[in-house]
């Protein structure tokens, strides 16, 4: 595939930014600023920027409470989310939401939600709405392997393909439902595979290979946007970190250290740099450029959220109703 | 134009005024809902269907094309998140259910998420989707086809909940609450299906949030909600045949729920029972009761009376039916307990 360089180093900027935002939140995570459950995205990162790449603004996407990579990457405002972090006024939901419920309209990013499986249907209906008015644009809905197990989500791909509804559906399989294993909780391939490929396209690729994401998702975006129904990519990835927190879980005693350590060698970030720098797309002064900008960036927007003022008290009944 | 006061049905219509069936009250809101808005489209199972809905939907289809009102996949959770993403992506789809007990199966989606999108993003957008429910009481229904949900469905802040009890409002609330920009759920009760009212055929809103009383009187007010309004206007003509003037007000909405409108009439007339065809405990009856408990001690001269159905599911069987539900002699035996008899 003959990609832009622009578009390899985007890809490498948005991977690398995501990884450097989530380090900067677990190292501060314990001064207690931030009072709000995170669920970190290190070692996904490469699914979230390589299905992200090929978005407009007005593609809508909806997401997880683990969904950094995803608002990121999509271009949503990084200041408002570390706000968001904070519980300031000045994040992207005043404060309201915290950092399991984002949203940057501007970016098309429409919410996330901490109910598992709760937006598959949602992005199904925005899709619905988009179709209904007579644009292209595709709806796309990050999930995890969790999700998978939930009734809604046979419902909503139904729903996708009965309607040959432009939607994306980006499974990432990251092997962890907080301390339980794909394997306990399902048994063979997800059943959408099977899928008579004329009613919904299906692929299954590493999620820590950010090319192969970007190239897979390519083509299932050609697919949804020229009209021919949903998606169903599965991005097989694995969950770093622990469920929700900062730090490595590895003593905890429910998966083994070795694990971790085979998947932390596969970081999707360090094996596509060497290979930006192996096919000389670019220089190693330059990357180093790239990522001395991206932490004045992080400074900044946690100078910006410390400097915000929190929500006060008399607003707590404000945005029940909308006008 | 003036409210309805009186039960329409034993009414006498002036000439000047078109009297509709109720359901085709509700199906001519969304016509002309679907007619002036390219937004709206109506959704359900059943919907276009040839009895259409118990007729509320009737037609609507042949009239406004298949991709506007259609039959749904027998899968209401989802459908549910459909009806919100469509909304979030600038549609308004009114989602209708011919059982409120189906409700339960779309909490997640209706209060996890409608009710909060608008709030946890703080305002940043809305979902302005109307779902319709109808309360199938009728022939031996049973235990899951008759249940009154109100009691449990108007708990949750960001979710707007109605109730009409009369075809103008069925049509006025129904236009809008496709007009609100929030969830709202219109609980609807079979029973008021057989009547007919006054219905201008003019597009016209009923607002969400105001009572209305549909009797005035001194000694005694019955607040009501949906069917119940006319089983308390019947009592209070009975009411009055014993020198008892009661006052019937009609609840209307449950969320926004108008208080003032309730201690309005209590400091009138100092005594209340309230009437709902849910359950009693955690219910209509047992919200207005604290309201009138918290706000109202001063103007209470006797102790405030619910008129329920009595804790127990829906019976199926002829007989446990009749004993089940509330009707007109209990609410008049109600009042009967607080008010001083006259003659
Ligand atoms: C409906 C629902 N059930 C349970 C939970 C509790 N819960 C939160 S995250 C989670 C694990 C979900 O795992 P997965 O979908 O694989 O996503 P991941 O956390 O790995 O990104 C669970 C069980 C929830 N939030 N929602």
């Amino acid at each position: 595939m003959n990609i832009p360089r622009e578009t390899l180093l985007s890809l490498y900027h948005d991977m690398l930014r995501t990884r450097r935002v989530e380090e900067s939140i677990e190292s501060l995570y314990h001064e207690d600023q931030m009072k709000t459950p995170i669920h970190l995205y290190i070692g996904q990162e490469a699914i979230a920027a390589g299905v992200c790449a090929h978005l407009r603004d007005d593609d809508p996407i909806f997401t997880t409470y683990r969904s950094h990579g995803q608002y990121l990457s999509k271009g949503g405002d990084l200041n408002s989310m570390i706000a968001e972090l904070h519980c300031k006024e000045t994040g992207c939901s005043k404060g309201r939401g915290g950092s399991m419920h984002l949203i940057d309209l501007s970016a098309g990013h429409y919410g996330s939600s901490a109910i598992v499986g709760g937006c598959l249907p949602i992005a199904t209906g925005m899709a619905f709405a988009k179709k209904a008015q007579g644009s292209d644009a595709v709806t796309v809905t990050f999930f995890g392997d969790g999700a998978t197990e939930e009734g809604i989500f046979y419902e909503s791909v139904n729903y996708a393909m009965l309607k040959k509804l432009p939607v994306v559906f980006v499974l990432e399989n990251n092997e962890w439902a907080v301390c339980s294993h794909v394997s306990t909780r399902k048994i063979g391939e997800n059943l959408f595979h099977g899928a008579d490929p004329e009613h919904l396209y299906t692929a299954k690729v590493d999620g820590n290979a950010v090319l192969d994401v970007y190239e897979e998702a390519g083509r299932a975006f050609a697919h949804a946007r020229s009209g021919k129904g949903p998606a169903f990519l599965e991005c097989m990835t694995y969950r770093i970190r622990g469920h929700a927190g900062s730090g490595s879980d590895a003593d905890l005693g429910y998966r083994s250290p070795e694990d971790i350590e085979v998947w932390a060698k596969r970081c999707p970030i360090r094996s596509f740099r060497a290979w930006l720098l192996r096919e000389e797309v670019e220089t190693p002064i330059e990357l180093e450029r790239m990522d001395a900008q991206i932490e004045t960036e992080i400074e900044n927007a946690f100078a910006f959220a410390t400097a915000s003022p929190l929500p006060k008290g008399e607003d707590l009944l404000l945005h029940i109703y909308g006008e | 134009m003036p409210e309805v006061r009186e039960l329409e049905w034993l009414r006498e219509s002036k000439p000047s005024e078109r009297m509709l069936g109720y359901p085709q009250a509700i199906c001519e809101a969304l016509d002309q809902a679907l007619a002036l808005d390219p937004r709206v489209f109506v959704m359900g199972q059943g919907v276009d269907d040839p009895g259409g809905m118990f007729g509320t939907t009737k037609g609507l289809h042949n009239t406004h094309g298949a991709a506007r009102c259609f039959d749904t996949p027998l899968a209401e959770a989802s459908m549910t998140g459909v009806a919100i993403g469509a909304a979030l992506g600038g549609m308004r789809p009114v989602y209708m259910h011919n059982r409120s007990d189906f409700l339960f199966l779309t909490l997640d989606q209706l209060v996890n998420h409608a009710s909060k999108w608008h709030y946890m993003f703080a305002g940043a957008v809305s979902v302005p989707i109307v779902v319709w429910a109808c309360i199938g009481r009728g022939w031996g229904s049973g235990a899951q086809h008759s249940q009154a949900l109100q009691g449990t469905m108007m708990q949750y802040p960001g979710l707007k909940v109605v109730m009409p009890s009369t075809a103008y409002d069925a049509k006025g609330l129904m236009l809008a609450a496709i007009a609100d920009n929030n969830p709202v759920l219109i609980l609807e009760h079979r029973h008021n299906f057989k009547y007919k009212g006054a219905v201008p055929e003019k597009v016209y809103t009923v607002p969400i949030g105001k009572g209305v009383v549909r009797r005035a009187g001194s000694d005694v007010t019955i607040a009501g909600i949906s069917n119940m309004v006319n089983e308390a206007l019947l009592a209070a003509k009975d009411l009055a045949a014993i020198g008892i003037d009661a006052e019937v007000v009609d609840l209307r909405s449950l969320r926004p729920l108008d208080e003032t409108l309730v201690l309005e009439s209590l400091r009138k007339t100092g005594r209340l029972v309230v009437t709902d065809s849910g359950w009693k405990t955690g219910g209509v009856a047992a919200e207005v009761a604290a309201i009138a408990a918290e706000k109202g001690l001063e103007f209470l001269k006797a102790p405030v009376r619910r008129v329920t159905c009595p804790d127990v599911p829906t019976p199926s069987g002829y007989t446990l039916e009749q004993a089940f539900y509330a009707a007109k002699d209990d609410i008049i035996e109600a009042v009967r307990t607080i008010v001083p008899p006259r003659r």
